[in-house]
């Protein structure tokens, strides 16, 4: 009686549906006949049943009141029915199902079975799904089955046990000596378990790891039997002799030789032997290959013997197969900090799998590059690397940056070297690289003063080419803001003369002002260095302050106060223009936030001690604002941040320092205020900490209902100026009555102390609906921020 | 970060998928919900059918390495520790779609979704708790042979008494 007809009708059936909702109901129907038929008695037909659910089961649709069904059919005296019961266990019942321990003594009985089929069975079942109690019930039973069974039942006994380790290791001391006894047999099947399972022991037990010691020369005797022995066709895979057995035994040797001077003595030959007679055309060979290396490079091995594998991996690195390429540089990726110049000698074939087609590989050959640069080799290093970048797939093009940055800052021959490639890299990439290249950038141009005059030269041209990539922008605004003077003197050293006229260089400026594309955060730099030659220049002043008085009325808020400001510095202070934009000392290499402590006392003022109505952010040099506006600015487009950022950007990192830097006044411990309470969810909101300019709180949940509530997210929206960090969330199931709260961290930096206020967007799934809910915060728990002396806005 | 929980073993799972992404065949080793497995199932087919074709035949994917291999129209495709070799893995997989072919004689997809029960009988004389049993073709394609042969006939099934 094959099962099969009645099943494959079905799944003809299934199959010839055109909609899912035409499939659904053909499975209702089939499962209705199923259920049917479990409650009927035994008259055959319950095998083609429970074969009919499990593959309804693989189709995605729900099975559970099959379980018991197994159950009974496991029972069978029928072999086909205990086969199909077997099955559906391994696929309907796992630990977490109780109907599991049903089975336990069924399984027990089968595993005494006259037929080593139905013990097969029982074995491989569980072997498959046995829980911790069924494992340490049936423990004894499997033991005794390694010891006196047949190498049908051995080779499969051993992997049940090797499975009741894993999930009991108490009784791994259980299966020590049979274990021990197995590596004399002949059969592959039950010697390949063996090793598993000694490899198991062995991993979890550095006392049994010691014992195992001993069999070293046993292992190292099988395996040359395997390396050298006559053409074997049972075991033969492409030439290589059970490679599945030879890649076991070689993963045990490594463990048993790892920090053990003699173990690894022992092993010695035997690796080198593999190591040169593998043949490595196909897979197989490779697949050995390749475990051989890392165990010669996991061992206490001779350095001959390492080089040896290290030269194994360099050839893997030409070969066809892109799989063996793939393999080899992750294995080396894993030796080059240990073995590095073994690795160097292999550079220039990584360098070339920079070319490859397949992105994987790509990605490992750029790992690997970034970690063989050294001093060197760093010009030609990094000129393969530029190249690779400006072709490189999009996916990769940040990692490649931020390598050839790192790369460039430990080993940069000169800083002419250096300030080019960076140029270079944001001319080619420069939208993906991270946010803090353009103050680290500005900074070290600025420490390079004998090259002040040709860096803006060149970053003016790269200007005029082109005005889309923001970082690049914002440096080149910045350098010619500061070093105007020396773009117009027109003549340099390192590259050829041109001349530049004031009003080529106000144009150029004006061009970024007024594009689309440039970004807020540019606009700001390009407006910031017009005001800047206005000292450096003297022919076109007039322009600069119309240029000024124009963006008085800008939309932009950021751009309106500067340019508000600046006008202030034309007419009411223009005596002290020149003092405040005069050229900026050399920057401390610090954060951002340490900037502005370091640098403040540094100003020339005419008369620091007076208080001026002139705030004192303006008066801190354009470079510090500029890295303030950067990072303040960095977030205020997007008023809405989601909850889950744990890729938090680097600006905020900033904002933090701030909070730092403004010397944050003594949280005073403040109650938390409930803001919103809806059908049992409610929201608190507690002031953490509070300083002039920043505002931390914690948002807490909590679930007074009967149930659960999962999948609970809080958005955030705030006002333009102010900027907003949301903390990863504690989690976002919240237990009911009470019992568990989520709580999420909130930072505010609010430097145009405006009004603040806070709209939460609130949304969780109770018991499978999705709910959401707003609530407006209007005011914080604390002083608000309209009663606090105004640094002043001019 | 949700992931796969760790089993200590070399393969998690196995899964059999069609290029239209319709599950063919699923063995898992290691304990998942219903909803993980589905999940997992979902995100993997993605990944590997938007693969170009002649790509590397190993992924990185959460803390798994996942090997696959496509055989005609069908995929098969494994989640593996990160010690596991890879190399190998692709052995066993063609060891495994080799038994297929020899059971059924030139398989196709066709044979393993109307056989689905066959093809895990002889997966799992072929590997046991995601480890390999037997490396020796002949000896799981007999042993298949004669499980096969156990199988009963009406009459055999009728006779036997009910429990």
């Amino acid at each position: 009686m094959t099962p099969s007809v009645r099943l494959q009708e079905m799944i003809r059936v299934i199959r010839s549906a055109r909609t899912q909702g035409e499939e659904r109901g053909i499975i209702q129907k089939e499962c209705a006949e199923i259920r049917a038929q479990f409650r009927q008695t035994d008259n055959g037909e319950r095998s083609h049943s429970l074969a009919k659910l499990l593959y309804v089961h693989m189709l995605g649709y729900p099975a559970h009141f099959g379980q018991m069904e197994c159950v009974r059919l496991i029972a069978s005296p029928r072999y086909s029915e205990k086969r199909i019961g077997y099955l559906g266990a391994m696929m309907l019942l796992d630990e977490k199902q109780d109907a599991s321990l049903l089975i336990t003594n069924s399984i027990k009985n089968d595993l005494s079975h006259s037929s080593q089929y139905v013990q097969s069975l029982a074995l491989c079942t569980l072997a498959c799904m046995g829980s911790s109690e069924m494992c340490r019930d049936l423990a004894p039973e499997i033991e005794r089955l390694l010891r006196a069974s047949t190498s049908y039942i051995k080779k499969k006994a051993t992997l049940c046990a090797v499975h009741i380790i894993r999930k009991v290791p108490e009784l791994a001391e259980l299966f020590t000596p049979s274990a021990r006894s197995l590596l004399s047999e002949k059969n592959h099947g039950v010697l390949h378990g063996a090793v598993v399972l000694i490899t198991e022991l062995c991993e979890r037990n550095a006392e049994t790891l010691d014992k195992f010691r001993k069999a070293v020369p046993e292992l190292v005797t099988i395996m040359k039997g395997l390396v050298t022995s006559s053409y074997s066709p049972e075991h033969n895979v492409a030439g290589i002799s059970d490679p599945f057995l030879q890649v076991r035994i070689l993963r045990l040797l490594r463990i048993l030789g790892h920090n053990n001077d003699s173990a690894s003595d022992a092993m010695n030959d035997l690796l080198a032997q593999v190591a040169t007679n593998t043949d490595s055309s196909k897979t197989a060979g490779s697949a050995v290959l390749y475990e051989t290396v890392l165990t010669i490079m996991d061992i206490n091995s001779e350095s001959g013997l390492r080089v040896l594998a290290v030269n194994i991996l360099g050839r893997f690195l030409l070969n066809n197969d892109r799989n063996i390429r793939y393999i080899s540089m992750t294995s080396l990726q894993k030796i080059v900090q240990t073995d590095h110049n073994a690795v160097q000698r292999h550079r220039g074939t990584i360098v070339d799998c920079l070319k490859d087609q397949d992105t994987s590989v790509k990605r490992r050959a750029l790992e690997l590059s970034l970690a063989l640069v050294s001093p060197v080799n760093i010009r030609s290093m990094m000129k393969e690397l530029l190249i690779f970048l400006s072709s490189c797939p999009v996916e990769l093009r940040s990692q490649t940056a931020s390598g050839i940055f790192n790369a460039a800052e430990r080993y940069s021959p000169s800083k002419r070297w250096h300030i080019d490639t960076i140029l270079h890299v944001l001319t080619t990439a420069g939208g993906d690289v991270r946010d803090e290249t353009v103050p680290n950038l500005i900074q070290l141009i600025t420490t390079a003063s004998e090259l002040h005059c040709y860096t803006v030269h060149k970053l003016y041209r790269a200007l005029v080419k082109d005005i889309s990539q923001q970082s690049l922008v914002q440096v080149a605004c910045w350098c010619i803001g500061e070093y105007g003077d020396l773009l117009l003197k027109g003549e340099c050293e390192e590259i050829e003369p041109v001349q530049v006229t004031e009003d080529d260089v106000l144009d150029a400026l004006e061009t970024v002002l007024q594009s689309h594309m440039s970004a807020p955060a540019t606009r700001g730099f390009a407006l910031t260095a017009t005001m800047k030659l206005s000292t450096r220049i003297t022919d076109n002043v007039d322009r600069i302050r119309s240029i000024v008085s124009i963006y008085g009325s800008c939309i932009d808020l950021e751009l309106q106060q500067r340019a508000v400001e600046y006008n202030a510095l034309f007419k009411k202070y223009d005596h002290m223009r020149a003092a405040v934009l005069e050229r900026m000392p050399l920057m401390e290499k610090n954060s951002p936030g340490h900037t502005n402590g370091d640098s403040s006392g540094e100003i020339k003022e005419p008369e620091p001690a007076k208080t001026k109505p002139v705030e004192p952010i303006l008066l801190s040099e354009p470079a510090n604002q500029v890295c303030d506006l950067l990072d303040l600015l960095g977030g205020t487009d997007t008023p809405v941040q989601p909850s889950s950022a744990p890729t938090s950007t680097a600006t905020t990192t900033s904002s933090a320092d701030l909070l730092d830097l403004l010397g944050g006044l003594e949280p005073t411990p403040v109650p938390a205020v409930t803001v919103y309470e809806k059908n049992g969810v409610s929201l608190k909101i507690q002031c953490d900490s509070q300083t002039d300019t920043d505002i931390t709180v914690t948002l807490i949940a909590s679930n007074s209902t009967q149930n659960d509530i999962s999948n609970f997210t809080l958005q955030a929206a705030v006002p333009k100026s102010v900027q907003l960090q949301m903390k990863a969330p504690s989690g976002n199931v919240i237990a009911a009555h009470g019992l568990g709260q989520v709580t999420q961290t909130v930072l505010l930096n609010n430097p145009n102390k405006v009004s603040l206020k806070m709209r939460v967007r609130v949304s969780y799934s109770d018991q499978g609906t999705m709910l959401q809910d707003t609530v407006q915060i209007d005011s914080f728990p604390s002083p608000s921020w309209n009663s606090q002396p105004s640094i002043g806005v001019l | 970060m949700w992931t796969v929980p760790p089993s200590g073993k070399q393969m998690r799972f196995l899964l059999l998928f069609s290029r239209q992404g319709k599950l063919r065949l699923q063995k898992w080793f290691t304990v998942l919900s219903d909803r993980d497995k589905r999940k997992i199932i979902r995100d993997l087919t993605q990944m590997v059918l938007s693969r170009p074709p002649k790509a590397c035949n190993f992924l990185p994917w959460r803390d798994l390495k996942i090997v696959y291999r496509r055989y005609a129209s069908l995929y098969f495709c494994c989640g593996l520790e990160q010690d596991d070799n890879e190399l190998l893995t692709l052995d066993i997989l063609h060891r495994y779609v080799e038994l297929l072919d020899q059971y059924f004689g030139n398989v196709c997809e066709l044979d393993i979704i109307f056989n689905f029960e066959k093809a895990y009988f002889i997966l799992d004389e072929f590997v046991i708790g995601g480890e390999v049993q037997e490396t020796s073709k002949a000896s799981v394609a007999k042993s298949i042979e004669e499980a096969e042969s156990l199988q009963e006939t009406m009459e055999e099934y009728l006779s036997k008494p009910t429990y």
